[in-house]
């Protein structure tokens, strides 16, 4: 055994913990939910402490006592969750550095290793985000994505460790693609809290569907769509803070998508001879930066924001999985050497 | 469709005072004006166009139209990349082809459709960033606003109380100050104003984050460089390419280049004039798989003035000469062979570069033979093999080093249609007035030449001798004078954009007052306190309001630690510790009607 099946085994242990993990997460999101309910109607009931008594000699600010959602006490199968999650990054971790001992190079030079590492960015970017707030709620989402890249990556785009043919061998593949899969790291963990913003947005404005009452059609109610009680969603922040959230992470990934395109052409230039040249990849990764454009403008715009920006954030994130999907599978240009 | 979306309400119609200007987006005002406009004549009407069209929900539409507008380039084959492949759509879909040939999607990144868009997203960009830079540069000169009356509605505030014998309001300010104007970088922190209110109360006001707004406007006026970089290098540039064969060389100029692509711009007399011969060609392929590892071309270099060097031009690494680039650009094989008539005179003698088909170099060519001295011109299609297996299914390469040449090539005679002055593609032979050499069972004759080996050809048509196996590569070589400001402006673009994205622009005041309170001992005597109170605005979300208030409060003086009273638990350290425990937790407080919603207008372009 080489190292190169080592670090596959490493990916399938990753994708085995990741699953797992998103197990518990769901199996925590419909547990808890019942009794946070109950917890925030009772915190309802109780008047709004006076916020810094003015009689008194001292100090207050406000924001303090705003927060209405309560930190969650974590319940025993969010503690495995997060467990399992680490011990998956940690997996994901040896996965990604015997990949890169074995090909003797930065192990993103191809459709599968770039899932790998894509999703090493997500799941850690997770992690990171944990440990300065509580973000736990989007563990579902990032662990459901990855494990689903890393497994049709080890299924269907795998292939050894090798050397990368002379086109490839310029520090610019360390830089514009390493950063290319820092932005699409970055993006996936943005889609996660923006999905999640649209659904408690729904949810919150009176969506039979997400209220767990089925849906209407044609003036009928079809409990049959009554998939589940969604009262989970009653328990991540807001929308609007899930909103500012998917900002800042789309405000990183704008500009890291930015530096990929920028660092892009200038290899285009060195390798091809044309800093430009419309070819397929180029044409979507411009589509993704106008989508992304596009979004940080509608943020800004009055009837744009909320809602209708987030849509963009789903908008640009399919991009972002078709440019390295579809396009390297259905059309043929001169990002097309990577043998998938 | 509502885009309430945390249902606190009021949203958009307050504005607390010091909120009320550019802070609260001046890129709005086109929309509000729209619908009325029109009955103003033609002056109006165009006033009314420029208006719609400089309004960021027209702005937004046409980014997306340009997201839209894009997808076809990368679906139907484009004539620039690939004109082969649209000849063949064509072919393949004659009707609808007609179709999107007439619509422009097999151009569509210079369709007139497309251009249509990105010109009026720039014009919507320059009618922007224009008013925006004006109103900047006069932001940049005026101080920050004055401090508002009430601090109610401010998203991030704080206040304490402090005995006026010991904390002076002259001390609050000075302190708060000195805080503000802290440097970063040799730049002051805040711009700041102290002023007196009529009351007596001492009032602060700073602003921070101008570079916020100094970004945005860099990184659009940047777009703009990159269109004008993009556009003048289309005009500007010259591009020629040319297979050297080992040995041989070029010049220069436009005569010595295979093909030679200029913009409308372009000037002959700009060709700088040198010349390169190419020494030698190595390439380097594993042995196990015939992956490629390496191509170098070693090349010689000769200026006008009869200076040389000795340079390599490898794939990724182009030479730079002149102000222009070398690139490395294809590679292969070009037999040399000689061709002796039916009189055995020397009909033909040279390298023909084969072109590589597959990764083992299997190369296809033609060796035309006009010059011959008797009897029919002669043409020889086939192929060259770099490491030839001969079996009995026929040849094929196994391995694209030249371990075992071979060339195999069937047989034309006839005449080769050069003397028409029709110009011909030197990698196709124009069978049309020619006959194929064929065996007695109608099979076409098919030769195997290994290197150093001399055969001859059917029908009595003279012989052929492969010499040797040079190597070829294509050059490309390209001249475009606009690259640097098209690099200056993609950097400025990226310096732009984070600079404005990662900038808070934050707005914070302080007022310090004296007042008479009973005593909360409650032994009815009056004390005299200073009141300390503090406001926070920021520009869009801004998770660090609240911690910005919380550094300044503690950056003021406060009571002493031994004056506390005894049952005072909220000491001043504590609560800061809480407050920015809180605004780290979440995002940001939604659900508190004292938080600025991300819906309220703003101009962040």
């Amino acid at each position: 055994m080489n190292l190169s099946e080592i670090s596959d085994l490493f990916t399938w242990g990753t994708a085995t913990a990741y699953t797992i993990a998103m197990i518990a997460f769901a199996i925590d999101l419909s547990q808890v939910t019942d009794a946070m309910v109950q917890r925030k109607t009772v915190r309802a009931q109780a008047p709004v402490l006076a916020v810094g008594d003015p009689e008194r000699y001292g100090a207050s600010s406000d924001t303090a006592v705003s927060e209405v959602v309560e930190r969650r006490r974590g319940s025993k199968a969010l503690g495995i969750a997060m467990s399992v999650t680490t011990i998956g990054f940690l997996l994901h971790a040896a996965a990604f550095t015997t990949r890169w001992v074995a090909a003797g190079r930065v192990p993103w030079a191809n459709m599968y290793e770039f899932w790998l590492s894509g999703t090493f960015v997500a799941v850690g970017l997770f992690l990171v985000l944990q440990l300065k707030r509580d973000v736990r709620f989007l563990g579902i989402i990032v662990t459901f994505l990855s494990a689903v890249f890393l497994v049709v990556g080890l299924n269907s785009f795998h292939v050894i460790a090798d050397d990368v043919q002379p086109a490839l061998q310029n520090y610019w593949l360390v830089i514009h693609v390493g950063v290319a899969v820092l932005a699409t790291g970055v993006f996936t963990v943005s889609f996660a809290t923006s999905v999640l913003q649209l659904l408690r947005d729904s949810r919150d404005n009176g969506s039979t569907l997400l209220r767990g009452e089925g849906t209407v059609v044609r003036g009928k109610n079809v409990a049959a769509w009554r998939i589940m009680s969604w009262r989970f969603l009653d328990g991540i922040p807001t929308p609007s803070a899930l909103e500012a959230l998917s900002f800042r992470l789309n405000a990183v990934g704008f500009v890291l998508w930015t530096f990929t395109i920028i660092g892009g052409a200038i290899w285009a230039e060195d390798a091809w001879g044309r800093a430009w040249g419309w070819d397929p990849k180029e044409v979507w990764s411009f589509i993704i930066w106008v989508v992304y454009a596009a979004y940080l403008h509608a943020r800004t715009t009055r009837g744009w924001s909320g809602r209708r920006a987030a849509y963009f954030v789903i908008v640009g994130y399919a991009c972002v999985l078709f440019n390295f999907t579809g396009v390297n599978l259905l059309f043929n240009g001169k990002h097309s050497y990577s043998g998938i | 469709m509502t885009d309430d979306t945390s249902g606190t309400t009021a949203r958009g119609s307050y504005r607390p005072e010091g909120i009320a200007d550019e802070f609260s987006g001046s890129a709005d005002t086109g929309t509000s004006t729209g619908p009325t406009a029109p009955q103003l004549g033609v002056v109006g009407m165009l006033r009314f166009a420029w208006r719609q069209l400089t309004s960021m929900r027209v702005a937004l539409f046409l980014l997306m139209l340009l997201a839209v507008a894009a997808v076809p380039g990368s679906v139907f084959p484009q004539n620039r990349q690939d004109p082969g492949a649209v000849a063949q759509y064509m072919i393949d879909n004659p009707t609808l082809g007609e179709w999107l040939n007439r619509l422009g999607f097999f151009d569509v990144y210079a369709s007139v459709w497309f251009s249509a868009i990105y010109i009026l997203l720039f014009a919507s960009l320059v009618g922007c960033i224009l008013p925006r830079t004006k109103a900047h540069l006069r932001a940049l000169r005026t101080a920050p606003p004055r401090t508002p009356r009430r601090f109610a509605r401010f998203p991030a505030r704080g206040r304490y109380l402090a005995p006026a014998d010991l904390v002076t309001p002259e001390d609050v300010s000075t302190a708060a100050v000195k805080h503000l104007r802290r440097r970063y970088l040799g730049l002051p922190a805040f711009r700041v104003v102290t002023s007196t209110e009529k009351s007596g109360a001492l009032t602060v006001s700073a602003e921070r984050g101008y570079l916020r707004e100094t970004g945005n406007l860099v990184f659009h006026i940047s777009l703009l460089g990159i269109l004008i970089s993009f556009g003048a290098g289309q005009m500007l540039e010259y591009r020629g390419q040319a297979i050297v064969v080992e040995g041989r060389g070029f010049a220069n100029s436009v005569v010595d280049y295979d093909t030679f692509e200029s913009g409308a711009l372009f000037d002959e007399n700009s060709l700088v004039p040198f010349s390169m011969t190419l020494d030698s060609f190595h390439s380097q392929f594993r042995i196990t798989d015939a992956k490629a590892q390496d191509f170098t071309a070693f090349v010689t270099v000769r200026e006008t003035d009869g200076a040389s060097r000795e340079e390599q031009i490898k794939v990724n690494h182009p030479l730079s000469q002149s102000g222009a680039k070398i690139y490395l650009q294809g590679n292969g094989f070009a037999p040399s062979v000689t061709v002796r008539d039916a009189a055995g005179e020397v009909a033909f003698a040279g390298a023909v570069p084969f072109l590589p088909q597959d990764d083992v170099y299997t190369s296809q060519g033609v060796i035309k033979v006009p010059d011959v001295s008797t009897g029919e011109q002669v043409g020889l299609v086939g192929y060259l093999l770099p490491t030839a297996e001969v079996t009995d299914d026929g040849a094929r390469s196994i391995f694209p080093d030249p371990i075992n040449p071979m060339l195999v090539l069937t047989v034309f005679h006839g005449d080769l249609g050069l003397d028409d002055g029709i110009p011909q593609n030197v990698y196709r032979l124009d069978t049309d007035d020619m006959t194929q050499s064929l065996e007695d069972d109608g099979t076409a004759v098919t030769l195997l030449v290994g290197q150093g080996d001399t055969v001859d050809l059917p029908d009595g048509l003279g012989t052929i001798e492969f010499d040797a196996l040079p190597r070829f590569v294509a050059l490309d070589l390209r001249h475009d004078p606009t690259l640097l400001w098209l690099l200056v402006s993609s950097l400025g673009a990226l310096l732009g954009v984070s600079v404005s994205l990662f900038t808070p622009r934050r707005r914070v005041w302080v007022r310090a007052t004296q007042d008479e309170a009973p005593d909360p001992d409650g032994s009815g005597r009056t004390v005299r306190r200073t009141v300390v109170e503090v406001a926070g605005l920021a520009r869009g979300d801004d998770t660090g309001l609240q911690g910005e208030v919380d550094a300044l409060l503690r950056a003021l003086p406060a009571i002493p630690e031994e004056l506390t009273r005894p049952d005072d638990d909220t000491a001043d350290d504590d609560t800061a510790d809480d407050a920015s425990g809180g605004t780290a937790d979440g995002a940001s407080a939604p659900d508190s009607p004292s938080t600025p919603d991300s819906s309220t207008g703003k101009a962040d372009r």
